[in-house]
């Protein structure tokens, strides 16, 4: 947009920048590069201009925020359980702060919580803030939001992860607009930027098809929700020690303007949409009844179950299931595909899935071009033995 | 609410698809002949509030902040039966993070007038977020639930609804006004009528510039925003294809490491 972005006399109009442009929204008029509306003020262009017309107006610069210290990682709880995003966050939360120099803490809400806080200590928190309440059992937006405002600005973290579950996603933009400081959503990868220290957030945008590094310039909490599954977990360390403050729960927090009527638990089956593993079956199931396999292996994994179009038109499995341009969209942590070839409707919803294994008897069908792994196999085999061996790790209790 | 309810709708018009592709010649996105239509998710809230006005009579003001071309998202709104259209389009609004799109949409949504409930999509198709909902909440001081996926009752300025959460679903009591995020639960979005399509063909569509609204430029647009992009770039493709062949033992032996190693077993 012509604010942030200005484009100087010397420009010659030689075109550079509309090549580097990824959102092609720079076009010449007048023989000058004139910068449009469809312009995300990536940056791109600043430094291929040959005669440096392009200036990005950047604002004053980074400000002084040398009392914002440590990483705050929010430990997410369900009836006094810690939810594992949060060690995670703890996982990757440590790396980032011995790279600043600083410690990590972690804040936990909740009721009947001390057993969580001290877990939290045994992740590698070096301090752990634990508001205990009666009223704060399940998770409540306002005073949830309320409480974790009032201690960040009473800690000061310089930067504050939060785990990307709904709940997350639903309390990370309130607490951020409450303390007046950016937010990015989703993220996949954090970094601390070598020369600026501040935190670099990657994550992913258009579906998964370009990836986005943003940063927090000019206020503090660095504040991020982050995917869960991507970082590693922080290891448990019996003789780490921290500090467990169990703070006073001001009752002003504690108003809540709405009120829940009831709470029914999920049940078992999974939406593909919402699954983080999905494996579907297509017409190499060679007959309906093939889907309860697909069912079975699903159902071991803790995912749903998808399909091809075909097997879906011929009336083996209800639409719902269907992914792919004409059915639903998915993104899972792993999708599995048995006895599907792979048309590219069908790649059009699943291709941005993290791990994708196809299991196939056709080492040439399409699907395997663009599988992490294809094993070339039969599914009737290959299937109920991977089932198995599941079961078996399962039930010997081994992670 | 014997004149029915004030309905603010929030929608952005998006790329129609995100197979945005880049071109590995020129670094381009390839955006040939891609349409901009309404955000997908946006369109349930659209759905939401035509079955909320047709169960409680109201009106329906859709509101949309972004380029003059984002006019047509309000036309196809009003197509599907929305009463007016708003657009919130400024040079200065541009460049805008989810805090400083929030505040312009709180602020032109106080402009035109109280309302009774604003119901916003999941999140959208490009940005991806689902921010901007909850953080407008904060801006307009009104509670905000997200993640709803049934309105069950309206009912002396209080809401009924049910939301989804990771572990199940909850049924919560609100008072109005108050802002939802929806998820696609709520039901179909209608295709639009005839009827609605004349309509949309003569509305007039109000636009709110920062002369409007009259905020300071430097809390709007990229100015305003907290976060910046550094870099954007594609995301590696699938480590390619490791294809293996062995016994159907091998095979399930290897697949069990992978998914290992994905942290899934």
């Amino acid at each position: 947009m012509s604010k942030p972005m200005n484009i100087g006399d010397v420009c010659t109009g030689c075109g550079e920048c509309i090549l580097a442009c990824p959102f092609g929204a720079i076009t010449i008029v007048g023989g000058k590069a004139q910068i449009g509306d469809s312009c995300r003020v990536c940056g791109v262009c600043e430094p291929i201009c040959p005669v440096k017309a392009i200036v990005i107006k950047k604002s004053d610069g980074p400000q002084n925020f040398n009392d914002w210290r440590g990483v705050l990682v929010y430990a997410e709880q369900h009836e006094g359980k810690i939810h594992p995003v949060a060690y995670e966050l703890l996982g990757r939360g440590q790396e980032l702060a011995v790279t600043l120099g600083e410690p990590v803490y972690a804040i936990v809400v909740g009721s009947g919580i001390t057993n969580a806080a001290e877990e939290l200590v045994k992740r590698g928190a070096d301090k752990v803030l634990a508001y205990d309440h009666p009223h704060l059992t399940t998770y409540r937006d306002d005073p949830y939001s309320q409480i974790l405002t009032e201690a960040v600005k009473e800690l000061k973290p310089s930067i504050f992860l939060i785990g990307a579950t709904s709940i997350g996603r639903a309390l990370g933009p309130r607490v951020a607009a409450k303390l007046k400081t950016g937010l990015t959503a989703d993220c996949t990868s954090l970094d601390i930027d070598p020369q600026m220290k501040v935190l670099l957030q990657t994550r992913p945008a258009y579906g998964g098809n370009i990836m986005a590094t943003i940063y927090t310039q000019n206020s503090r909490p660095q504040m991020a929700t982050v995917r869960y599954k991507v970082m590693t977990e922080a290891k448990v360390d019996p003789a780490h020690k921290g500090e467990i403050v169990k703070k006073t729960v001001n009752p002003s927090t504690l108003q809540d303007r709405v009120k829940v009527l009831g709470f029914e638990p999920a049940k078992e089956q999974v939406s593909i949409v919402d699954a983080d593993v999905v494996v579907s079956g297509g017409k190499g199931l060679g007959e309906p009844k093939g889907f309860e396999l697909i069912q079975q292996l699903a159902t071991a994994l803790g995912g749903a179950v998808g399909a091809s179009r075909p097997t879906v038109d011929e009336g083996w499995i209800e639409y719902r299931h269907q992914v792919g341009l004409s059915g639903r969209t998915v993104r899972p942590k792993l999708y599995i595909a048995c006895g599907i070839s792979g048309a590219v409707q069908h790649q059009a919803g699943m291709k941005t899935s993290d791990v994708i294994i196809a299991i196939n008897k056709d080492r040439e069908a399409p699907i395997c071009r663009i599988s992490t792994m294809a094993a070339v196999g039969d599914l009737y085999e290959v299937v109920p033995r991977l089932i198995e061996k599941i079961k078996e790790k399962k039930g010997s209790g081994t992670p | 609410m014997s004149v029915g309810l004030n309905i603010v709708i929030c929608i952005k018009q998006v790329p129609e698809t995100t197979e945005v592709e880049f071109d590995k010649e020129t670094g381009r996105l390839k955006r040939e002949g891609v349409a901009a239509v309404i955000n997908p998710f946006d369109e349930y809230a659209i759905e939401t509030g035509l079955r909320l006005r047709e169960k409680y009579g109201g009106k329906i003001k859709v509101v949309s902040m972004g380029p003059p071309a984002a006019e047509q998202a309000l036309r196809d709104a009003i197509a599907m039966g929305c009463d007016e259209g708003i657009l919130v389009s400024d040079r200065v609004f541009g460049g805008a993070d989810t805090w400083a799109t929030s505040l312009t949409l709180a602020k032109s949504i106080q402009l035109s007038g109280s309302h009774d409930i604003v119901i916003c999509g999941l999140k959208t198709t490009d940005g991806d977020t689902g921010q901007t909902g909850p953080e407008m909440a904060e801006h307009l001081g009104e509670p905000c639930i997200s993640y709803v996926s049934q309105i069950i009752d309206v009912k002396d300025g209080k809401v009924t609804l049910k939301r989804n959460l990771d572990d199940g679903v909850e049924t919560l009591e609100a008072p109005l006004p108050l802002i939802i995020t929806v998820s696609k639960d709520v039901g179909q979005p209608r295709l639009a009528t005839l009827r609605g399509r004349l309509a949309a063909k003569k509305a007039v569509i109000k636009t709110i510039t920062n002369k409007e609204m009259g905020m300071n430029p430097k809390e709007l647009g990229l100015d305003g925003s907290y976060t910046r992009v550094t870099k954007i770039f594609t995301p590696e493709p699938h480590a390619g294809g490791e294809v293996i062949e062995g016994t159907p033992d091998q095979l399930a032996d290897a697949i069990y490491a992978k998914l290992k190693e994905a942290k899934i077993v």
